[in-house]
This record gives C-alpha cells, sequence and structure tokens, in this order.
C-alpha cells in the first residue's frame, strides 16, 4: 500500500514524457494499433470462412499455432531482424496475440447461426453477401464482439512487453522498476495495467449495449 | 400453374431424393404433398424455387423453366414458410414482414404500411409490430412467417410444415386461418405435410408421394379417401376413411317440419303430432325457434304441458352448408337418431330423421363401391 501511496503521490510520475498520462497514452497507442490490425486482417477472414465453410481447418490450426506463440520471444526475434526504432517489433507480436480469439469467435459465431435462419433469408430472395451482412453478422455480432473484447484484454495486458526492447507504455514502469528494484513503480505499473484492463473491459460492454440488437440480446422489457 | 416434368433428383452418394417426378399445381389452388419422412415431398417443394437443383427433369412456373432464372430474382417472386417460421431475430417483427419488399427496393413508409396490412390480415394485433421475434409466441411467430412470405403478393406460395411446430389447438386455427385467407387471395400454394388430416383437411388436391421419391397417388381429398390407389395410400390415410370422407359431402338431407312442438304445447297436442307423422320422436322448439331437446311421444305423462317433460339432449347441423359428417355427428348425440337442421342465426329449420340419415351415408358407400376395397 505504502508502495502505492509513493508511486502515485509522486508529481514526477505524473508530468513529462515518462509522466503516467504520456505513458498510458503510448500503451494505449501500440494497443490500439495492433488491435485495430488484428481486427482488419481477422474478421474479414472469420466471415468468410464462416459463411462459406472454406477453410475452417485453417482457423483451428492458426489458432492453435498463435495460442503457442512465445510472444516475448517472437518480440525479440523480430528486433533482431529489423532493429529497434520503431514500433513494428511491438505491433507484430500483439497482432498475432490478437488474431485467433477475434477469428475464431467470428468464425463459430457465423457458423452457429441457426441453419433455418440462413434457410429463410435465402428463401427471402436475399443474396450471399446480404444473408451475410444483413443476416449473420447482426445475429453472430454478440460472439464477435467477444473475441474482441478477450482480444484487447490480452492485448493490453501484454503490451508491457515493449518496454524490453526499449519502446515505451505502462510496461516501462514495471520493467524499469524491477532492474532498479524500484518495487512501488513495479507495482504502481502493474496496477495501472490491470485498471486499462478493466476499462477496456467496460468500454465493450456498452459497445455491446449500443451495437447488438435488443431482439439478439433480448434486453427488451417485457411488456 | 407450376408443372414438374420428370423431375429427379440425384444426391452425389446415389440417394435419389425425388424420382421422375409428373404433377401438376393449378393455379390458384392448394396442393399439398403428404407422405412420410424419406419422401422427397420437402425436396420437391425447395426444387421450385431452387433452393435445391433438380438433377433431371424440368420444373416450369407458368411455363417458365425456373432453371433459366437466377434464384435470388425468382425467390423474391415466390412465398417462402418453413416449419420454424425462420423470423430474423434482429428485427422488428415489421420489418421482417418488410424483408421482401424492402429488397425490392419499395419505399421504407410503403412496406412498412404494407407490413401492417398484412398483420393485421394474418390476425395479429398490429401493437406487435414493434416487437421482436423472441417476445412472440410459436403460433404468432408463424402467423408472422406467413405475413412476411405474402408481403410483396406473391402469385406462389410455398408453405414447409409450416404448422408443425404448434400445438393441436394453435395449428387448428392456423389452419382455418389459411383456408379464410386462400379464399380471398387464390394463391397457388404448395403445402408440404408428413399429417395425412391436415392434407385432407387443407388441400384441394393431395399428392402422395411414398419413400424413395415416387408419387403415389394425386386427388382430391374425397377420391383419396374413397377410391385410394393402392396398399401404401390405404396404410397412410390410416382408420376411420369412411367417417372422414364424409366430410366432404355435403348434407343434402330431406328434412321434415311436421316433427317439431312448441315447448309450452300441451301433451294432448304433442301425442296429436306424432301420430300424424308416424314418427315417435318430436324436436322441441322455443318461443325464438331455436332447439330446446327432444321428446318421445310414446313416453307420455297423461296431461300437463312439454314444458313439465325432461327432454332428451340434442345434436344441431346447419342444413346447406355442414357436411354430412356433421349431421351425423349431431345424431349420435341424440337418443333419437336424429339431427335438428338449424339455419346460420341457430333457428330450427326442420328434421333429418335417423332413416333419411341411413338413406344418405348408404348411398355414399354405394358410390364408393368398384373404386375402392375395404
Amino acid at each position: 500500500m505504502n508502495w502505492l501511496i509513493e508511486f502515485f503521490g509522486d508529481p514526477d510520475n505524473w508530468s513529462g514524457s515518462s509522466g503516467i498520462p504520456f505513458r498510458l497514452l503510448e500503451h494505449l497507442e501500440f494497443s490500439a494499433l495492433a488491435l485495430l490490425a488484428a481486427v482488419v486482417i481477422a474478421v474479414p477472414l472469420g466471415l468468410w470462412i464462416g459463411h462459406t465453410g472454406r477453410g475452417a481447418l485453417f482457423v483451428v490450426l492458426s489458432a492453435n499455432a498463435a495460442r503457442a506463440l512465445p510472444t516475448l520471444g517472437l518480440l525479440v526475434l523480430i528486433v533482431l531482424l529489423v532493429g529497434v526504432g520503431t514500433t513494428l517489433p511491438v505491433l507484430i507480436p500483439l497482432v498475432a496475440l490478437a488474431v485467433p480469439p477475434i477469428l475464431v469467435n467470428t468464425y463459430e459465431g457465423i457458423r452457429g447461426v441457426d441453419r433455418d435462419l440462413r434457410d429463410a433469408a435465402y428463401g427471402m430472395g436475399l443474396r450471399g453477401g446480404q444473408v451475410l451482412l444483413r443476416v449473420l453478422v447482426p445475429v453472430a455480432l454478440p460472439l464477435i464482439l467477444l473475441g474482441m473484447r478477450i482480444a484487447a484484454i490480452q492485448v493490453v495486458a501484454t503490451a508491457t512487453v515493449a518496454a524490453y526492447v526499449g519502446l515505451g507504455g505502462l510496461g516501462r514502469y514495471i520493467i524499469d522498476g524491477l532492474a532498479t528494484k524500484d518495487f512501488a513503480s513495479t507495482i504502481g505499473g502493474a496496477v495501472l495495467v490491470a485498471l486499462l484492463a478493466l476499462a477496456v473491459q467496460t468500454a465493450f460492454t456498452l459497445v455491446n449495449r449500443v451495437a447488438v440488437s435488443p431482439g439478439v440480446s433480448r434486453r427488451v422489457k417485457v411488456r | 400453374m407450376i408443372t414438374f416434368e420428370g423431375v429427379t433428383k440425384r444426391y452425389a452418394d446415389g440417394t435419389i431424393a425425388v424420382n421422375d417426378l409428373h404433377l401438376e399445381v393449378p393455379t390458384a389452388e392448394i396442393t399439398v404433398l403428404v407422405g412420410p419422412s424419406g419422401c422427397g415431398k420437402t425436396t420437391s417443394l425447395r426444387m421450385i424455387n431452387r433452393m435445391i437443383d433438380a438433377t433431371e427433369g424440368k420444373i416450369l412456373l407458368d411455363g417458365v423453366d425456373v432453371r433459366t432464372i437466377d434464384p435470388p430474382t425468382l425467390r423474391r417472386g415466390i412465398g417462402y414458410v418453413i416449419q420454424q417460421a425462420g423470423l430474423f431475430p434482429h428485427r422488428k417483427i415489421v420489418d421482417n414482414v418488410a424483408t421482401v419488399p424492402y429488397l425490392l427496393g419499395w419505399d421504407k413508409s410503403k412496406a412498412r404500411a404494407r407490413a401492417m396490412e398484412l398483420l393485421e390480415r394474418v390476425g395479429l394485433d398490429t401493437a406487435l409490430a414493434e416487437r421482436y421475434p423472441f417476445q412472440l409466441s410459436g403460433g404468432q411467430q408463424q402467423r408472422v412467417g406467413v405475413a412476411r412470405a405474402l408481403a410483396a403478393d406473391p402469385p406462389v406460395l410455398l408453405m414447409d410444415e409450416p404448422f408443425s411446430a404448434v400445438d393441436p389447438i394453435v395449428r387448428t386455427s392456423l389452419q382455418d386461418e389459411l383456408l379464410r385467407l386462400q379464399s380471398d387471395l387464390h394463391k397457388t400454394i404448395v403445402f408440404v405435410t408428413h399429417d395425412i388430416d391436415e392434407a385432407v383437411k387443407l388441400g384441394d388436391r393431395v399428392a402422395v408421394l411414398r419413400v424413395g421419391g415416387t408419387l403415389a397417388q394425386v386427388a382430391d381429398p374425397a377420391t383419396l379417401l374413397s377410391a385410394p390407389a393402392d396398399d401404401f395410400v390405404r396404410e397412410f390415410l390410416g382408420r376411420d376413411r369412411g367417417i372422414r370422407r364424409l366430410s366432404f359431402v355435403p348434407a343434402d338431407l330431406p328434412l321434415r317440419t311436421d316433427l317439431t312442438v312448441p315447448d309450452d304445447a300441451d301433451i294432448s297436442k304433442v301425442a296429436g303430432v306424432a301420430a300424424a307423422s308416424g314418427l315417435t320422436w318430436l324436436a322441441v322448439v322455443d318461443s325464438g325457434g331455436r332447439p330446446s331437446g327432444w321428446v318421445n311421444a310414446a313416453d307420455l305423462p297423461l296431461s300437463g304441458t312439454v314444458a313439465d317433460l325432461r327432454l332428451m339432449p340434442y345434436g344441431t347441423f346447419v342444413a346447406g352448408r355442414d357436411s354430412l359428417r356433421s349431421a351425423l355427428d349431431a345424431a349420435l348425440l341424440a337418443p333419437s337418431g336424429g339431427a335438428i337442421a338449424v339455419d346460420d342465426e341457430g333457428r330450427v329449420t326442420g328434421v333429418a330423421t335417423a332413416g333419411a340419415l341411413a338413406a344418405a351415408t348408404s348411398g355414399i358407400a354405394a358410390e364408393g363401391v368398384g373404386t375402392g376395397r375395404g
């Protein structure tokens, strides 16, 4: 507790390029970029595979492979290959981390839509793309958003590794703190990361409430 | 008119779902495809709107081969109702009904107005329009499914076991509703069911299919019941064919008007009416002309009025509208063996005697002889 008061009470930690607001922004920047890239890759792929049924094996294999991937190892490898100085070495492992949950949930969400519903949609005269975008996606949206939420939380928590290769973010407090035996800094950083993960969770709950139809979430008052 | 010309559906593994089907579905009639599971009835239906494509043969829609029409375009011109309704859960009821009008590019307010009109038409409260499917009962959802199929006013309606997932009471009301709608709309309807009673109730024509996808018999329901083509059809039709067939025979019975007495008549008058008619069972009629019961003139006290007597139970049928089955049912409720005929307001118009009913039913049986066994 004292360490927390020490860390959060230090005015130096609230200003400048090593202050909490700046580090937080850096952290959010890596995380958001990585998540965005993962969404751009995984959502269309998941939709296509779920809708056509083609390449389902690919989803399973890539998801398992990516789960086994050591984020830190990948980071070090990429730094060795491209050198430090850009955010690319951090983004690649984070994207690799974020793609599987989004891909798997999007695929499962689309594939899991009731057969009768698909049948009715085609039977009404919707074309393949219309069936996907107007029926399957709205119905599968809770699962797709769940995949993004899992990915976002993992990314926010894992983006701390950026500090290992000399980049910023909240990881700096943790890693620098460990290196200098400044435990107040380490614990303060860890608490900040945890709070950020909670904030992400809350943000997705709100998005879910706005984006998912009340007919799907069944969040309508019974009259 | 929909015409199946030698249509066969064979799957890659060699399974034959439909085998060389020749069938005509007349315009503005309900044609029911019925048969046990595996008889290819649903496959046949789904080949009409190209949810499945035939392997051989042709399906003509008013002379045009459906294979020459792009499937989504074809389907927008054909109403489609499926078993679980298949409503879009994320859309409000009104927007579900307006699905095809939206696809056809109708103006949004026009499409919604049309949807509201259809909700009323299928017997739903328009207050349901702003709800979501999960807030409706199974029967209500099925009505919405019918409204959705009718939204763009297609001439053809395909119904794939639409009422089989709801309870029997709701099913009966949905069936009655469909018949009522059809009497206004005159759509060309192909209706698939495994329930022969439903087939016989709804169909203008019934096509019985057997396992392996071959057609066993096509006929109007009365012919089907009186003259099944073979043992398969006879067995599929099940028990009580004779009595069920009477549903299709109008109750054109000779009515006697000399067998009624007012409910305040004197005993002596009752005896007089009975003596004049030569029959002992008389129908008692109240001052409003409605039936009160039967009285047996062979078992009268010496004095008093009809009001003092214990009246026997009775049944009625509407002359000129009900079937012979209804008349017979009415007769079976009464110890007299006769049925009281009433008009639409329930006023007695005459009495069909036990003898008249016996003559009518034996006449029907005689017609069936030679065209069917058992």
